[in-house]
């Protein structure tokens, strides 16, 4: 499969790509890593006029300590990059646990965080995580730069609030601090390693209880959701809870049906597999 | 059209070429480098995984405009010539591997599942089962099973550990 022709723009900087976005608008599309664009491409999903390539953009890669209690991870920093840095291990170890989990390894030695979701994939593993951890990402465009928290920057399916002529620079997480454990339970098909349902759970521990959890849905909507009813449910309560609390998982949610599994299938494993993610997380 | 300049396997090559050319069509159509092999097409086979800079990829799913300046590595590049009769002297110890193990059938995944192998190995030098099966996630093989292509694997890792202790 051949993608359809486009113009092709080597952008050497953001502003570079930020000027090739004013100018082309929403004919062009950025290129980060290509491991969720060009597929696309290559089935005439997608045929963007004009691919701003982003991947000589130095300035975008790597990780760094803001000092206001969070990391800022650029936008095109590989998952493998993501995975194997030390501050993201030792301060945001559930995003270096999923990035491992994100598609195989010759998807991860490519792909990149912004790209990945930007990209806006219900399926995607990632957007969930921002949402638990409460992230933002920072964009780019010709008025500026601007701070977008996960929950509003997950519109619809495949559709972010990114302006035509904005691009996303930094992804922001929160430093973990204090007794947190967390699990991501993914459920795929085999041969394939997008999830059918991917639930994150984070539980802050406190004298032999749960004093705070959050739950991150993976693909049971058009955006990442948080099961924030299992949530408050766990608030303050001890580990026994979380059986009655994971039954009420799917509440809330609207997952699609699909050759994979249907909706109401996607609800069973929804509140199976936050059990589990629980449970391992509270561990 | 647009001008790209790549290593691959050694040999400096530079060529005039379409924007949407794939890496893959580039190494078997321009190049005529047909060891690296296309399978599903949507990414996930991993039967033309190549390295790209050192790591492996999926060369279906990278433009050639993109490996621009990069040192692309595939499983033509892996043999050392050999001038005896038995061309299999010059085999790399996982293409030995394979086939001593019966790592393939048909061998269409072959050479994608043995560039996956070696970026593994060299993360990795000492894999046990597990890890092999998720070093090698993202290739697909519909003969084997798998069983005897762990074994490959595991059995390139000694022959590689043995050559860099002696």
């Amino acid at each position: 499969m051949i993608p359809a022709t486009f113009d092709y723009v080597r952008a050497g900087s953001v502003d570079e790509a930020v000027d090739a976005l004013k100018q082309h608008g929403d004919e062009a599309k950025l290129l980060a890593g290509g491991h969720s664009l060009l597929p696309l491409m290559k089935l005439r999903f997608a045929a963007p006029e004009v691919l701003i390539d982003l991947g000589r953009v130095e300035q975008l890669r790597g990780v760094c300590d803001l000092g206001d209690g969070r990391l800022a991870i650029g936008s095109m920093t590989r998952h493998i990059d993501v995975m194997d840095d030390p501050l993201v291990r030792e301060h945001c170890g559930v995003l270096a646990d999923v990035t491992a989990k994100v598609g195989d390894p010759q998807v991860r030695h490519r792909g990149t965080i912004g790209g990945a979701l930007a990209h806006g994939d219900a399926a995607s593993d990632l957007p969930a995580v921002l949402a638990a951890l409460e992230g933002t990402l920072v964009a780019q465009g010709p008025n500026g730069t601007r701070e977008i928290a996960a929950s509003d920057f997950f519109v619809d399916y495949l559709t972010t609030s990114l302006e035509d002529d904005e691009l996303v620079t930094e992804v922001r997480v929160p430093k973990i601090v204090g007794p947190w454990g967390w699990h991501y339970e993914k459920f795929t098909r085999v041969a394939q390693a997008w999830a059918i349902v991917g639930v994150l759970a984070m539980v802050k521990r406190s004298n032999g209880s749960i004093e705070e959890a959050r739950v991150g849905l993976t693909n049971m909507a058009t955006v990442p959701v948080r099961a924030s009813g299992v949530e408050q449910a766990l608030a303050g309560h001890s580990p026994d809870a979380i059986a009655d609390a994971a039954a009420n998982a799917a509440d809330g949610t609207n997952p699609s049906s699909d050759l994979s599994a249907s909706a109401e299938y996607r609800e069973h494993l929804a509140r199976v597999l936050t059990r589990r993610a629980l449970e391992a997380a509270a561990r | 059209m647009t001008r790209v300049g790549m290593t691959v396997d050694g040999e400096p090559y530079e060529h005039e070429v379409e924007p949407r050319l794939l890496l893959v069509h580039y190494l078997r159509d321009v190049l005529e480098k047909t060891g690296t092999n296309i399978g599903c097409d949507t990414s996930n086979c991993g039967a033309c995984t190549v390295h790209l800079d050192g790591r492996s990829a999926k060369s279906c799913t990278v433009l050639a405009v993109q490996a621009d300046g990069s040192q692309v590595d595939t499983v033509e590049g892996l043999a050392e010539p050999s001038s005896d009769a038995d061309e299999t002297d010059g085999w790399h110890p996982l293409q030995k591997a394979f086939h001593t193990e019966h790592g393939l059938q048909c061998g269409y995944c072959t050479p994608g599942m043995i560039m996956a192998a070696k970026d593994l190995l060299e993360e990795n030098p000492d894999p046990d089962e597990t890890e092999v099966r998720e070093g090698l996630e993202g290739n697909l093989c519909r003969c084997t099973g798998y069983v005897n292509i762990v074994k490959a694997v595991r059995t390139a890792a000694a022959e590689l550990r043995e050559g860099a202790s002696s």
